[in-house]
């Protein structure tokens, strides 16, 4: 696999696209084949599932590459598969199901397991240990980190601050904004201005915005200090004084997560019958009185949803500190911080990723309401 | 004869949609006067400020990318009113500024980093998202409640050991078992980032595939399955032609979250393939102050991602509406 990625690496970048896309079709193809032609009953089919149930397993680590004192894992596998085969067997579907329902299943299985969960795991366990790994440190590299000269306090300070702050305003905007358009004249026009953002990136997001809160000797050209200067006020360099630079790097967040409150409730307001709203009329309520006791109600799951997912990127920010003030001036946070620790030479595995579990803490109560209701979702039905 | 027999429905369906425009468009007028009171003229300029608001920073910007370089540092932007005096010299100048690598080079490279990188994971999710929805085996929900809270894990979480594993592979105990990718080094290799973005995807990707996979009428997959149509043909000939539009819904989501990544791109490449992304977080660092490039460089990133958003805005909405949980 390193001898074909190296190939490859050798190419002009756009040829590489081509290639690899055929690549990655044949391989999707020859899985569809196997899939089409499992299952199917007779002695030749049967004489294919065995071969391809040993065989597959290992190629896959003959191609991921094995070390000379490890060759021991091709017989390993190729023993596994024809294991495979003999459950496949006896499976309840039906001869070929099982080996049917792998070969639908296991490449994302895989992937996710190699690729998020081992080192979700890694990370867990690298948080209490030393920067190269060798020795047990039990919370070390959490005090470390919280310990008042590095800055770790008050990142975490700092992303807290942003997870509470960024989706109130965000979907307050959002909502009022959703409600002030509906069925008004222009909607769509007046939608997509607010909603433009959301396909912009981060890193453009805060250019744009560094532009707008630029400061300079003499004549602005940031329309913040110009308006300031407008108004008689002394020119502010805006981003390195603490703490009002949190703020203008939050409203950045808000600027782009704002549309995208705004499409979710939108779509949300529309749903609510209109009888509704009428009979709400008909008994005089007043179009304050109208949102607050009908439409809120209404939508509210919708509200938890837009303020729970703004919260959990409001958490992961990344691009618009490194974009903007590299942490500077007090406005370091968690999602960070924990990069800029890897990047250091050498690499500050231990505290790096004694940051990623504080920040996995700061999430998992997300994950288990999310967890939860997909739960009773699946089960309800 | 059969050509009647496929056109009736045909003019049937035209027909019906002929009614129900007809019947849509009476509820509008009926409702069109309600419609004139509910927007009250306050709430109009309460939107119309916020609009305005949320525009200017963009418009800011995009009119400085037209101005001359002289000028962008001694008056503001909104002084081409008086004073209009633009080129578009600044994004041939940004194409071809060099940092690390040109401008246009690091756009070319975005190029080869989102295309793979969106279709990989569609195909793998695809697969997973049908035997979710139509294939019965144990253990099945608590699979998906796992897949499913993926999703929110924090991508800092596994961007390390991801990388370690890349390079320098698996050692159990003494045992030297993968010898891992050995990339590192390796410009022009977008290996990495296409199996990291890949990866990181798919929770997401599993999840809407099969939100919409699994909604398909029962009657369908019932009578592919009594006509004799096994697992396979059923996926290819059924599912995936009817799948398009949540395929099309997550290929938006996942190539604008890829053309706009930075913290995937900062781990996962180096040198000569930046992705545009990082490139221009790298200018900002170095040349704060030089806005004819910044402001060039930020719409040239813009621009894909913006007339993807604006040719297919429905099925980006649409695949938001279906997984409002990817951060």
């Amino acid at each position: 696999m390193t001898a074909f990625f190296l190939w490859i690496a050798g190419l002009p970048p756009l040829a590489q696209i081509p290639v690899i896309l055929l690549v990655f079709g044949v391989v999707v193809a020859l899985i569809l084949f196997f899939i089409e032609f499992a299952p199917r009953p007779g002695r030749g089919y049967a004489i294919m599932r065995l071969v391809v149930a040993i065989a597959v397993p290992a190629l896959l680590v003959l191609v991921l590459g094995v070390y000379n004192d490890a060759v021991w894992l091709v017989p390993v596998a190729a023993v596994l598969g024809a294991g495979l085969f003999l459950l496949d067997r006896r499976a309840r579907g039906g001869r070929g199901s099982l080996l049917q329902l792998l070969a639908f299943m296991a490449p994302a299985v895989l992937l996710l397991a190699v690729g998020l969960l081992y080192p979700m795991i890694k990370t867990i366990v690298g948080a209490f240990f030393t920067n190269d790994g060798s020795k047990f440190v039990g919370f070390d590299n959490f005090s470390h980190v919280l310990a008042g000269t590095n800055q770790g306090l008050l990142a975490l300070g700092n992303q807290i601050i942003w997870v509470v702050v960024t989706p109130v305003i965000a979907t307050l905007i959002g909502l009022a904004y959703a409600v002030f358009i509906d069925k008004s004249r222009g909607e769509k026009v007046l939608k997509v201005l607010v909603f433009m953002p959301v396909a912009i990136s981060f890193v453009g997001a805060s250019i744009i915005f560094k532009f707008f809160y630029d400061y300079q000797q003499g004549n602005q050209i940031g329309l913040l200090n110009q308006v300031v200067v407008a108004f008689g006020g002394h020119p502010v360099n805006w981003l390195q004084s603490y703490p009002v630079n949190i703020a203008l790097l939050i409203i950045i967040l808000i600027w782009t997560q704002t549309g995208f409150a705004m499409v979710l409730l939108s779509a949300a307001i529309k749903g609510i019958p209109d009888e509704q709203v009428e009979a709400a009329e008909l008994d005089g309520a007043n179009a304050f009185q109208r949102f607050l006791n009908v439409t809120v109600p209404g939508i509210r799951p919708t509200i938890i949803v837009t303020w729970i997912t703004i919260a959990i990127v409001s958490l992961k920010v990344y691009d618009i500190i490194a974009a903007t003030t590299q942490g500077q001036n007090g406005t370091n946070v968690i999602s960070y911080q924990m990069v800029r620790l890897f990047q250091n030479l050498p690499p500050q595995t231990g505290t790096s990723s004694a940051e990623a579990v504080l920040l996995f803490i700061l999430i998992l109560p997300f994950l288990i309401y999310n967890a939860n209701n997909i739960r009773k979702q699946r089960l309800g039905l | 004869m059969s050509a009647t027999d496929v056109e009736m429905p045909a003019i049937d369906r035209r027909a019906e949609r002929r009614r129900e425009r007809a019947i849509s468009k009476a509820e509008n007028a009926a409702f069109s006067d309600s419609k004139r009171r509910l927007s009250s003229p306050a709430a109009t300029i309460a939107a119309l400020i916020i609009a305005v608001i949320w525009t200017i920073p963009t418009l800011g910007l995009f009119v400085t990318s037209f101005r001359q370089p002289a000028d962008i540092n001694t008056s503001g932007w909104w002084t081409v009113v008086t004073n209009p005096n633009l080129t578009i010299s600044n994004y041939l100048n940004t194409l071809n500024f060099k940092d690390t690598l040109t401008v246009g080079q690091s756009f070319v490279n975005s190029l080869v980093i989102v295309i793979p990188a969106t279709l990989f994971p569609i195909a793998i999710a695809l697969l997973a998202a049908y035997a979710f929805a139509w294939v019965n085996f144990r253990g099945k929900n608590l699979l998906f409640i796992a897949v499913f809270s993926l999703q929110v894990v924090p991508i800092q979480v596994a961007l390390v050991p991801l990388l370690s594993l890349f390079s320098n592979g698996v050692t159990i105990g003494n045992w030297a078992v993968f010898p891992g990718l050995n990339l590192n080094g390796v410009d022009g290799s977008f290996a990495r980032i296409w199996i990291a973005h890949t990866i990181f995807a798919l929770p997401l990707a599993i999840f809407l595939l099969h939100n919409f996979i699994a909604a398909l009428p029962v009657d369908i997959m019932e009578a592919a399955r009594i006509d004799g149509a096994s697992h396979g043909q059923t996926f290819f000939r059924i599912v995936m032609p009817l799948a398009r539009p949540a395929i099309a819904s997550f290929a938006i989501l996942q190539f604008l979250w890829v053309w706009n990544d930075l913290l995937v791109a900062t781990i996962f490449t180096s040198g000569d393939n930046f992705p545009i992304t990082k490139l221009l977080t790298d200018l900002a660092g170095t040349y704060g102050q030089t806005w004819y490039l910044l402001s060039a460089g930020t719409f040239l990133a813009i621009v894909v991602p913006l007339i993807v958003f604006f040719s297919l805005q429905r099925y980006f909405v649409r695949g938001l509406l279906a997984g409002a949980t990817k951060g």
